[in-house]
């Protein structure tokens, strides 16, 4: 398999170099992103595409710098990415520096029309241009060297970071031709390795970022320190949609330490010259609250709200045969309701952001998922041209989703303004964990109807949630009533089952969303992967035998199925009090069954082993792979055994992590055992698709253990009795 | 109000409320970023230093009370990413984002310190009290079995797997099979 780039043109290539780099450098624009150019750029805030990029720089030093478009936050693009730059370029691995790019269109995702990182894109998307990127890079350095010996390039070759003329036993450093390499015109076409040439991909290389992550070097956002920097925190009013009606600051302005006390558009400002004296200072500020008009809203009302919009049909999402006239006619029959609760995405790192607003221009320096809009928010509240508008990428401390949003930024950004200083806004986690942008509380009435044979003849599902592309994209983005991400890993069920209607209610409200690690098929697979189970046992079948019936046309589910189950010793004796589940489910176009061991004790379920088998395309790097597998089972653990976001009169009941606890060591399972189907499908995402398996398949050994059907998140201990 | 103390093997002198937590005299005052900020109430360990060889939760610990002690943080863990248990995170390849690890090594090197060769259950005791987002925990148990190891053999003895490119592979493909 090779693959050509044709037309490559000039206009793509730069001399230029970041600002910093050292001595003459060459770069590139990604290929490929011409179209990409032309997109729409949203709010108009991005950069337009001569500004200085690259993706690749070769300095005189011999160090290659790649720029990192994606975010980092935990998931590996910063290794990953470069891998894929280095397979083609042939350079040695340990002369690879990596840098975050700036916010441009040049690195804009084509999934998303802007500069960010999410939906498990980042592989996918930079699979084909990153190794473009490094195979150009070679080819001009190998140019360079053939014009500078008088030979023609077809007799060179690159090698460890150097080109040698085997013929005549010289060679010369890449760093010794970048100079030369950068006058020499780009090639128009571009012919990519045969995968069995590979040298790079497929190794599980460590990570470029672990040393920084040993030793406190690493510089996440609230790590930021400038000359002058001023630090804040904001208070806001804890119900949603209220604002301040009055405010008295003046003890808070008379402690030691205290710059200023002021509101911006989401609360009040507190600036000191520490955090710890902003903290302290905001608790002395009376305030009045106009609590606005959602007091009511509570975990009750909410899912009243569901209940009572699952009585009638939704908007459609998939129809296929007739699956209430089957089921009406049917003689088995098996209904059920499941809810899932909101969840927070609590990443270790609280919300954060620095900002410096000028006259003439506007620094931001955040961890941010979505460049591009956090540019925006930089240029208007400074009141420059995107152009003038800087975004410095910091590492994430966690993302799953959040730190797609710009809240924070314009927080920062709005302080800063204020202050006519560099400015740094800092969460609690209590901030962090009450105003967060939460994964749907979602609820669905859900129904099928079973054959004399036990299996599926029709399969029905009303979902009802608010949407999360509403409160993302904006209204617009779902005038017909539908938002995929509501109902995606249940409407898109893969079982082989002739009648099937699915239905979704948005029923909006003012508890705000966001994506969150995996989205719709969090909660949607946990729906799905239950309620097969429900028929299996309703059919007296073995639950793993079930679903291989049911998708012997999804030879991608099944082979991941019939791996986690053999793997996993699904149907082999166990010690006494152990059980196992199993679930298997797609997102992101990435393979996941999952095979858990599980006991019942004193105080809840008891995780000892999870065995994943996944299927996520050629695996660029094994070890992260298998990092992202075991990081999902874990998220997937937190939200099966741990807490949930409620509401009550209109605020988040949670605070801390005394209220809303994550996954700790003692509950982590001894054995996380991972399996990877080999495959040369093209790439696709991990830092998700293995986190909606894992909740189905604890609460199906729960099923085989106690008898008792987990119908909602996370498991009660009342639930086992 | 001057506190003075030792930091990272130096005397230091700071002039703050003395009711003002070590983490943010570090992080505000210090500009020493790379203790964290997690969660500001001893429940995450994100902020973790050692105080007189004790890991402790920095984001309560006002800074009056560290008069006089010997504050270690992570960049006084070792000058060269030398620590045991430094070694053994590189090897193992720890990290994910990263954000927690600092309260982690702390953690774990003041278990070390005390207990050179903890049992499974000993790790989840020490360790527990300090929450991993990225889920990170099974290679945080098999580095620090590691890192005992390391310990045990000298740090001057470098580990064969220390300077590859590869992840330590016999521990960290078997994850979590440590026990």
């Amino acid at each position: 398999m090779s693959t050509q780039t044709n037309g490559l043109d000039r206009r793509n290539f730069l001399k230029t170099g970041l600002a910093g780099a050292a001595g003459l450098v060459i770069g590139f624009y990604l290929p490929g992103r011409r179209e990409v150019l032309a997109a729409s750029r949203m709010d108009g805030s991005a950069t337009t595409p001569d500004v200085l990029n690259a993706f690749i720089q070769v300095a005189p030093d011999d160090n290659i710098t790649i720029l990192i478009s994606k975010s980092e936050m935990g998931q590996g693009v910063v290794t990953s990415l470069s891998m894929l730059a280095a397979e083609e370029l042939e350079c040695d691995w340990r002369k690879i520096r990596t840098e975050f790019a700036p916010a441009a269109v040049v690195y804009f995702d084509p999934a998303f029309h802007m500069q960010g990182t999410g939906g498990s894109q980042s592989i996918n998307s930079g699979w084909k241009p990153m190794r473009e990127a490094g195979a150009m890079a070679r080819m001009m350095l190998i140019s360079a060297a053939a014009q500078k010996w008088g030979v023609d390039a077809s007799e060179c070759h690159a090698e460890d970071g150097a080109v040698i003329h085997a013929a005549t036993k010289r060679r010369a450093t890449y760093g010794s031709l970048a100079e030369a390499a950068s006058k020499v015109t780009p090639p128009q076409d571009v012919t990519l390795k045969d995968p069995s040439q590979f040298k790079v991909v497929g190794k599980p290389f460590k990570r470029l970022d672990t040393p920084i992550k040993t030793n406190g070097k690493a510089g996440f956002g609230i790590d930021q320190r400038q000359p002058g920097m001023v630090h804040s925190v904001v208070l806001r009013c804890p119900v949603f949609g209220g604002k301040v009606a009055s405010f008295d600051a003046a003890k808070a302005k008379a402690m030691p330490g205290v710059k200023d006390v002021f509101e911006i558009s989401d609360g009040i400002a507190v600036v000191a010259d520490n955090t710890w004296t902003a903290m302290q200072a905001r608790k002395a500020i009376d305030v009045t609250w106009d609590e606005g008009p959602n007091t009511d809203v509570s975990n009750e009302t909410i899912f009243k709200g569901f209940a009572d919009a699952c009585e009638t049909p939704g908007v459609v999402s998939r129809k296929e045969g007739d699956a209430e006239a089957a089921l009406k006619a049917a003689t088995q029959k098996v209904e059920a309701i499941y809810q899932a609760p909101y969840q927070a995405h609590a990443t270790m790192e609280p919300m954060n952001c620095t900002a410096y607003m000028q006259d003439d221009r506007a620094d931001v320096w955040a961890g941010t998922q979505f460049q591009t809009p956090s540019q925006g928010v930089g240029a208007k509240i400074a009141g420059v041209k995107p152009d003038q508008s800087f975004v410095h990428t910091t590492y994430l401390g966690g993302g799953f989703g959040r730190r797609g949003w710009t809240d924070f930024v314009t927080q920062a950004c709005e302080i800063s303004k204020h202050m006519k200083a560099p400015a740094q806004v800092t969460w609690s986690r209590e901030d962090d964990m009450q105003h967060d942008y939460y994964r749907p509380a979602s609820y669905v009435k859900i129904a099928a109807a079973l054959g004399p044979d036990g299996m599926p003849t029709a399969f029905t599902a009303r979902v009802a949630c608010d949407s999360i592309s509403r409160w993302f994209f904006g209204p617009a983005a779902v005038s017909n009533g539908m938002d995929s991400s509501s109902v995606e890993g249940i409407s898109d069920t893969p079982y082989d089952i002739p009648n099937i209607l699915v239905d979704y209610h948005m029923v909006t409200g003012p508890i705000p969303l966001g994506f969150w690690r995996s989205v719709g098929a969090s909660q949607n697979g946990f729906f799905e992967e239950s309620f097969i189970d429900e028929l299996a046992h309703a059919a007296n079948k073995d639950p793993y035998e079930y679903r291989k019936a049911l998708l012997s046309k999804k030879p991608r589910h099944l082979a991941v199925l019939n791996l986690a189950a053999e793997k996993g010793e699904w149907g082999k004796p166990l010690p006494k009090g152990r059980y196992r589940g199993i679930a298997v489910l797609e997102a992101f176009s990435t393979y996941v069954a999952e095979v858990v061991e599980i006991s019942i004790e004193k105080d809840g379920v008891k995780v000892h082993k999870v065995t994943v088998a996944l299927d996520c395309g050629r695996v660029i790097n094994p070890n992260i792979v298998r990092q992202q597998a075991v990081s999902a089972v874990v998220f997937g653990l937190t939200q099966t055994l741990k807490g949930s976001i409620t509401i009550d009169k209109g605020r988040v009941q949670q605070a801390n992590f005394d209220t809303y606890d994550m996954l700790r060591m003692s509950e982590m399972p001894r054995v996380v055992d991972v399996h990877i189907v080999e495959s040369d499908e093209t790439p696709t995402g991990m830092g998700e698709p293995a986190v909606p398996p894992l909740a189905p398949a604890i609460c199906n050994a729960v099923f085989a253990a106690t008898g008792k059907r987990i119908r909602h998140l996370p498991i009660a201990p009342e639930d086992l009795i | 109000m001057a506190t003075h103390f030792i930091l990272n093997g130096k005397p230091k002198t700071v002039d703050v409320n003395p009711n003002m937590p070590l983490l943010w005299v570090l992080r505000d005052t210090l500009n020493m970023t790379g203790t964290k900020f997690g969660c500001g109430m001893a429940l995450c360990g994100a902020c973790t230093v050692h105080i007189d060889g004790e890991a402790t939760r920095s984001c309560i610990t006002p800074i009056s009370s560290v008069s006089g002690k010997k504050v270690t943080t992570i960049e006084g863990l070792s000058a060269t990413d030398s620590h045991p248990v430094q070694r053994a995170w590189i090897e193992i390849d720890v990290p994910q984002c990263g954000y927690c690890q600092s309260g982690q090594i702390m953690t774990a090197s003041a278990l070390l310190a005390k207990t050179p060769n903890p049992t499974d259950a000993e790790i989840d005791d020490a360790m527990s009290g300090n929450i991993c987002r990225c889920g990170t925990y099974d290679r945080i148990r098999a580095a620090i079995h590691q890192a005992a190891k390391l310990q045990a053999a000298g740090t001057k003895t470098a580990s064969a797997d220390e300077g590859s490119e590869f992840v330590a592979s016999a521990v960290a493909f078997s994850n979590g099979g440590a026990e």
